[in-house]
């Protein structure tokens, strides 16, 4: 589905963050949906610049953490002249429930944009119950 | 200029604040550069050429088209996301649509001569500087 609207620049916004940093980088957020079918939650991130051997997600204590890492060296030798964004590694994450068969995620990169499928658990699977 | 990259972490944040004292800065001259439309655009320069990049994350090459003219790029294209009908969404920040801009760079440029790279969700255009409108050392008699 393409809708014909006109593209709207979204801010690029940056983590805030708990602890600070010893080096003062800027870190961003990815730009996220995330959907649900009876089989799996999706969760698709934005991160431009970042190629698959570049990025992480890891599930600790039903939290989904994903970071990303943007080559930067291949800004080597280049002098800004004009800016409207900024640029740096991605971070995010997100509270999940524990019905999540946290083994079996899957990941997939392509074009800066990563997808993860976490399969539910069985038992976590949506039943329909007849009346009877 | 952006310094050395011995140290990759302070190189980040020494590019941060490159980028950052560069933002909308008037070197695209009054008007040419319509701050605020979609995509967001970098221009650096690199010796005598310019390296335009843009943020263009999950868009197909194909959906994607580049035009030069004069001094003039124009950047066009269209972002499709396709879920599952059937999915209940949870969050939804991504936007999708179609997006044209045009650029025009205070510089004579070789139209015949731009390059372009599309990977992973980053477009990279790189636009070699007329022949005739490169700096030339006048050798001193």
């Amino acid at each position: 589905m393409v809708s014909h609207q006109e593209l709207q620049v979204q801010e690029k916004r940056e983590v805030e963050k708990k602890e600070e940093t010893t080096i003062p980088a800027r870190v961003f957020v990815p730009a996220t949906d995330i959907f649900e079918t009876d089989q799996a939650l999706t969760v698709v991130l934005e991160m431009p610049g970042v190629d698959k051997e570049s990025v992480s997600a890891s599930v600790e204590n039903d939290i989904l953490t994903i970071e990303g890492r943007i080559d930067f060296s291949k800004y080597e030798g280049l002098q800004p002249v004009y800016t409207e964004y900024n640029i740096g590694h991605y971070a995010r994450s997100f509270q999940i429930s524990s019905t999540i068969e946290q083994g079996k995620i899957a990941a997939d990169m392509k074009d800066g944009v990563m997808t993860l499928v976490l399969p539910k658990a069985e038992k976590a699977k949506p039943r329909k119950i007849s009346v009877g | 200029m952006i310094p050395s990259f011995g140290d990759p972490f302070e190189a980040l944040f020494a590019m941060q604040r490159a980028l950052d004292a560069r933002l909308a800065s008037d070197w695209m001259g009054r008007g040419t550069a319509g701050t605020g439309a979609y995509p967001p655009i970098n221009i650096f320069q690199k010796e005598d050429d310019l390296v335009v990049i843009l943020e263009l994350p999950g868009i197909a090459k194909k959906d994607l088209e580049i035009q030069a003219k004069e001094n003039t790029i124009r950047i066009s294209g269209r972002k499709a996301i396709n879920y599952d009908e059937r999915a209940s969404m949870h969050r939804r920040e991504r936007v999708s649509g179609v997006f044209d801009r045009t650029v025009s760079v205070p510089i004579q440029i070789d139209p015949n001569g731009i390059k372009a790279e599309y990977r992973d969700g980053v477009l990279a255009i790189f636009i070699p500087r007329a022949e005739g409108e490169k700096p030339r050392t006048i050798p001193i008699k």
